[in-house]
């Protein structure tokens, strides 16, 4: 458990997994991410902004449902 | 001197007072969202009232500093560092030509703000230096900042290094807000029960806030029946146009409320049943998406007196600068 390492929401807003609602999820637990990988996006302010892992590793799982409200600083998703 | 852009967070401008001559011809004053962190920000860094700043939205911007010069953080809790090391907030520092300054994850609050000894110097427009973003006007080329810009700083300022605001003296920030509102002019459209649980309901923040306006979420009103009047629109929300005080309150359609804010439109044909008095309008500037917000009925008096308190809160910050 000590190697996981969570990828956060820099900013408040609402979480996405997709691109658009017809595109499938940027990424599904199990896939391997770099650090410049695109995990999903968080809409605020009428912006969408792409959230990147930040650390390269496994996905193990995502703390946040699509379209999830979050907060600052709040763990999106775990990788190992 | 100048401020070399290196990532520019998530919606960082240029601000300053804002442009408050062009009002009753239709244009909104823009500047900063939280006046009060704005001004000591340029107090502590010694600039003279009205010089512009940086103002950056959750996320702080990373900027390198191209000369030797003095800046100071004040605003939302996004730790602030330089070249990596921790710094404090609502205090002014040295910063040596090269250095770094970048932010953490936001703790609290919404918008921080950088001061640097002379202000950013770009061009006034119509009296302001402020940036409006919806019509690419004033500020850094009328838009928020991108990695690359370099932003000029005035010169004449010798900057005071090391001057602290006394801690106790920060506004408390928490993510429960209260927003005291002057009721009116069009509060007669909306039913008397409705218009009270208005003022009992809590409101949250969505993802739709920003420096245009707040809209918020929780409750809804029901509007008094009427005979759509000649020049207002069908919905009834609408009202023959009227003029949009900054802070007014607007609900389209009897749900989701609106604050209308520093860069909005300054009239049109939706009922605001109140306004947010401009003592507490710092106070909306820091909220954030999520927060939950109460909107407390106050009198016209009692919005006087909230603005002669937040004159006293700034002169006495002003007067706790320590070095």
């Amino acid at each position: 458990m000590s190697d996981d390492l969570s990828v956060q929401a820099p900013f408040p807003g609402v979480f996405y997994r997709k691109p658009d609602p017809e595109s499938p999820e940027f990424v599904q637990v199990g896939d391997d991410v770099q650090a410049d990988t695109v995990v999903g996006l968080i809409e605020v302010m009428k912006m969408f902004q792409e959230i990147t892992a930040g650390v390269a590793g496994k996905i193990v799982s995502f703390e946040v449902e699509n379209e999830g409200a979050v907060s600052a600083g709040q763990v999106l998703l775990v990788v190992r | 001197m100048a401020l070399r852009i290196q990532q520019p967070g998530l919606m960082t401008t240029v601000q300053d007072e804002g442009r408050s001559d062009g009002y009753r011809v239709g244009m909104p004053p823009a500047g900063a969202m939280d006046k009060f962190a704005y001004r000591i920000a340029n107090g502590l860094v010694g600039n003279p009232d009205g010089l512009a700043v940086l103002e950056a939205t959750y996320l702080g911007p990373q900027v390198e500093f191209t000369e030797d010069t003095v800046f100071a953080v004040t605003g939302a809790d996004m730790p602030a560092t330089l070249n990596g090391e921790p710094l404090d907030a609502w205090a002014s520092h040295t910063a040596r030509a090269g250095d770094v300054l970048a932010f953490g994850f936001l703790k609290s609050g919404a918008r921080a703000y950088v001061a640097v000894a002379g202000g950013i110097d770009v061009k006034p427009v119509l009296g302001s230096r402020s940036t409006y973003t919806l019509c690419g006007m004033g500020g850094f080329e009328g838009r928020p900042l991108v990695a690359g810009d370099l932003l000029s700083v005035g010169s004449g300022v010798d900057g005071t290094p090391g001057r602290r605001m006394d801690r106790d003296l920060v506004p408390a920030v928490s993510g429960a807000v209260e927003l005291r509102v002057v009721v009116g002019l069009a509060s007669y459209r909306v039913e008397p029960d409705s218009l009270a649980a208005f003022f009992e309901t809590d409101w949250s923040v969505t993802p739709d806030a920003n420096r245009v306006g707040y809209r918020y979420r929780g409750g809804s009103v029901e509007w008094v029946p009427r005979t759509q009047p000649r020049g207002a629109g069908s919905d009834p929300a609408n009202v023959v146009d009227i003029g949009y005080p900054v802070g007014s309150i607007q609900i389209p359609g009897g749900s989701e409320p609106i604050a209308l804010l520093n860069d909005a439109v300054t009239g049109g044909g939706y009922a605001t049943i109140g306004t947010i008095i401009s003592a507490d309008l710092s106070v909306v500037g820091q909220s954030k998406t999520g927060d939950v917000t109460r909107f407390v009925p106050v009198s016209l008096e009692g919005a006087l007196a909230a603005r002669r308190d937040a004159a006293v809160r700034l002169e006495r910050a002003r007067a706790s600068f320590s070095s």
